[in-house]
């Protein structure tokens, strides 16, 4: 009865030597991927590749005569897209600038031609080539400039006479730039729109990055914008446009030195 | 005890017979209100320029009592919200306190501005009236001298005011003034510093310009307008030529009642129309502007419009640098000192010039039409020609971008412009001038269109003429051309009654139209005294 209770025993020992094998990979198992980054936790990312999907449906449909097939740029028409970001994306389409009308010296605001949600799938698609930074919404910014102090406000306005108005002007109303380039007025620009301008410099706009103006200071800059907008001039109903001297000048012939000449007119008439 | 009779009626004989006891007022008084003066519409343009002086030196007066002059650096805390906590010069927060706290302060203020704009734009109209009648000939150049000055003064006052309430934009026009003082050979370095009290932009140059501004020009200002005012008494009025009208007489109205009452009327209009501008158009505000720092300079920074035709000059002229014996002539030299020089001195010594190549050294009281003179006009067109261009150019950033054109096409075309648009304006000018001058000549000799077309037996068509005189065998009068307004319209000779008479409403009900068409022959004369 030995041997079958050795050949019993023997059995049972690599029994249990593989039950010990399987517990062992299952615990190295459990314990790794519990603590792994694993795949599984990216769960979200599902979705924004289906977004950068529909984003580049878009693209290859729309931006990729100017901006190439991999958004790599072809030159003389449009610049490389690798690395931007989603926030650029979103400036130059939900500003309506891109797609462009046409080549010229610079694109300029007009009606969007995408909703705001395929300029988000865009900014995707962009997005997943090459970084950059991201977008921000409208919301965001909102609830950031709604409760800023009178004296933030004021560092804003400093910062924006600083930094801002050498372009777009004292008064927030644009100015010329060389050779048909511009700043444009910022009037009625939507808060998310002027962030990520700051934040990713269209055109002929520097970079503000967060390390020149922290997003503090972005959003001081832009309740001061906003402060101007709401329609302030207590100097009377008639602002000239806010051009400064120049329309004043246009003014004082216009209405000042046509009224009195006519008044000339009348009084000497009248003898 | 018995009443003393009053009798209201002998007030004023009595009053006046207490004064002339005393003062000897009746002959000088006398002597000024019969004084006759021409009425046109041409010679009212002046008294713009007067009016908003007097509008100005009473809207000062009350900014003065609020404006401190100072560079002492405070924080603010008024009432303007997003200027709170930031530092800045006393004069910039009291100019602050004026706009926001002053009650009224900031119409007082726009007006201010309105009404010196005004006065510096009537100063260029009347003297564009003056030149283009030659009303500056002989024997009035010493008065067209002062005007001149009496210009290059307001220049530069409108220039320090800007200046004081050191916010962002005036303390870059004030940059831009220190640049070029500095750019004066060999004086330019002392010059400034000694302007500035040293390095730009140091701590005085506000309260200099203040005294300068409120106390030193207006002075020579009210003084030099005293004379100027003076001198037309003195020397009498310029009248346009007409039936009449000789170089020995004036004629027009008495200065009292008719002139005074116009003219009072007149200054209300002219302080009506600054009060509204002062009340409707916003003008330098200045909270958007903001505090002066050097590292703050906002684009469309201009100045007023009497110094954009500089700013203009400055931007067409090309960056050429000179070094002479080592020293270095910045280019802004040339289009600033040289070109301001050359705009304030040559206009003083136009009658001058003028005559030395007309040689006319007669007396001229009465005026030319521009057209009788198409030299002067043409040169006078010319000027306001290069004047256009250099203004438009000084604001040709504001245009590029309102416009869409581009800046650089902006700044070629103001060069270009400046050479060709003159030398065009001098010869259309002066073909126009020669022209009207022969249509006049043609109606003298032929008549006036009448507009009726008539075929003869042959089948030709013609127009009939109206002639003005009696005329000979082959359909020409003989009239001299005289350089006054010819009728051009068949009415206006008597062909049909005159539309009522008046410049927005008639001044009486056109009860007896037909009557007068027959008496036509007196509105002859009144169209050819030139009453209209």
């Amino acid at each position: 009865m030995a041997a079958p209770t050795r050949h019993r025993h023997r059995w049972r020992r690599r029994l249990g030597a593989l039950a010990r094998f399987i517990g062992a990979l299952a615990l190295v198992g459990g314990i790794y991927t519990g603590f792994a980054p694993g795949i599984y936790a990216d769960e979200p990312d599902k979705e924004f590749e289906k977004l950068a999907a529909e984003g580049k449906e878009l693209y290859d449909n729309s931006c990729v005569s100017c901006h190439g097939p991999k958004a790599e740029g072809v030159d003389g028409r449009g610049p490389s897209l690798i690395g931007v970001g989603g926030a650029a994306v979103e400036f130059q389409v939900n500003s309506g600038r891109m797609p462009m009308a046409r080549q010229e010296a610079q694109a300029e605001r007009k009606q969007p031609m995408f909703t705001p949600k395929e300029a988000e799938a865009l900014a995707a698609y962009i997005q997943q080539l090459g970084g950059g930074p991201e977008g921000v919404t409208d919301e965001e910014i909102d609830a950031l400039t709604g409760d800023l102090s009178d004296t933030e406000i004021a560092e804003g306005g400093e910062l924006f006479r600083v930094n801002c108005g050498s372009c777009h002007g004292f008064a927030t109303g644009g100015g010329a730039l060389s050779s048909g380039k511009y700043a444009p007025a910022l009037e009625g620009v939507a808060s998310d729109e002027i962030y990520e301008a700051m934040l990713t410099g269209p055109q002929n706009m520097p970079v503000f990055a967060n390390a020149q103006l922290t997003p503090e200071e972005k959003v001081e800059v832009i309740a001061y914008i906003e402060y101007l907008n709401e329609d302030r001039d207590p100097g009377g109903p008639l602002t000239l446009g806010r051009f400064g001297p120049s329309t004043e000048g246009l003014a004082i012939f216009l209405v000042g030195i046509t009224t009195l000449a006519v008044a000339t007119l009348w009084i000497a008439g009248k003898s | 005890m018995k009443r003393r009779k009053f009798d209201m009626k002998q007030l004023p004989g009595k009053v006046g017979n207490e004064l002339d006891d005393r003062f000897k007022l009746a002959s000088p008084a006398r002597k000024l209100m019969t004084k006759v003066f021409p009425d046109h519409w041409s010679f009212l343009l002046g008294e713009i320029a007067l009016f908003s002086f007097i509008v100005l030196l009473l809207t000062g007066t009350f900014l003065a009592l609020f404006f401190e002059p100072s560079m002492v650096e405070v924080k603010y805390d008024g009432v303007y919200t997003p200027l709170k906590g930031m530092e800045m010069s006393k004069a910039y927060e009291s100019t602050l306190h004026i706009s926001f706290e002053v009650r009224g302060g900031l119409v007082i203020r726009q007006m201010h501005h309105w009404a010196a704009l005004l006065f510096v734009a009537a100063l260029l109209v009347h003297m564009g009236r003056v030149f283009f009648s030659g009303a500056f000939r002989k024997p009035r150049e010493t008065n067209w001298i002062i005007g001149c000055v009496l210009f290059i003064l307001a220049f530069f006052e409108g220039l320090l005011g800007y200046s004081i309430p050191d916010d962002g934009l005036s303390g870059t026009g004030l940059r831009i003034m220190s640049g070029i003082t500095e750019s004066i050979p060999l004086i330019g370095t002392w010059a400034h510093n000694a302007l500035f009290g040293g390095e730009y932009p140091g701590e005085v140059i506000v309260t200099r310009f203040y005294i300068l501004h409120v106390l030193l020009v207006p002075g020579i200002l009210l003084a030099l307008i005293g004379i100027h005012v003076g001198l037309v008494f003195a020397q009498k009025h310029s009248q346009w030529p007409g039936p009449g009208r000789t170089e020995h007489n004036v004629v027009g109205f008495r200065m009292f009642p008719n002139y005074v009452s116009k003219q009072g009327g007149f200054f209300m209009l002219v302080f009506a129309v600054i009060a509204l501008m002062g009340g409707l158009f916003q003008i330098n505000p200045i909270w958007l502007f903001g505090p002066y720092e050097a590292s703050v300079v906002s684009s469309a920074s201009q100045p007023d419009f009497y110094v954009l035709f500089l700013e203009g000059l400055v931007r067409l002229f090309p960056a050429w640098e000179f070094t002479i014996f080592g020293y270095m002539v910045p280019a802004v030299f040339w289009p600033a000192v040289i070109g301001m020089g050359v705009a304030f001195t040559v206009p003083i010594f136009y009658p001058f010039i003028e005559r030395r190549f007309t040689k006319d050294k007669a007396h001229h009281n009465l005026l030319e039409r521009p057209r009788d003179n198409p030299t002067r006009t043409a040169v006078g067109a010319m000027v306001t020609s290069i004047f256009l261009v250099t203004t438009i150019s000084g604001a040709n950033d504001v245009i590029a971008d309102q416009f869409n054109i581009s800046l650089n096409a902006m700044t070629w075309a103001g060069r270009i412009g400046i050479v060709v648009v003159p030398v065009i304006t001098y010869y259309v000018t002066h073909r126009i001038c020669l022209g009207l001058q022969q249509h006049d000549r043609e109606v003298l000799s032929h008549g006036i269109e009448t507009g009726i077309l008539r075929r003869d037996a042959n089948g030709r068509f013609y127009e009939v003429h109206q002639p003005l005189a009696a005329p000979d065998e082959h359909g020409h009068t003989e009239l001299e051309y005289n350089g006054w307004v010819v009728p051009k319209k068949m009415n206006r000779v008597g062909a049909l009654a005159p539309a009522v008479k008046g410049f927005f409403k008639p001044i009486e009900e056109d009860t007896n139209g037909e009557k007068r068409a027959i008496e036509s022959s007196d509105d002859k004369k009144e169209v050819g005294a030139g009453r209209h």
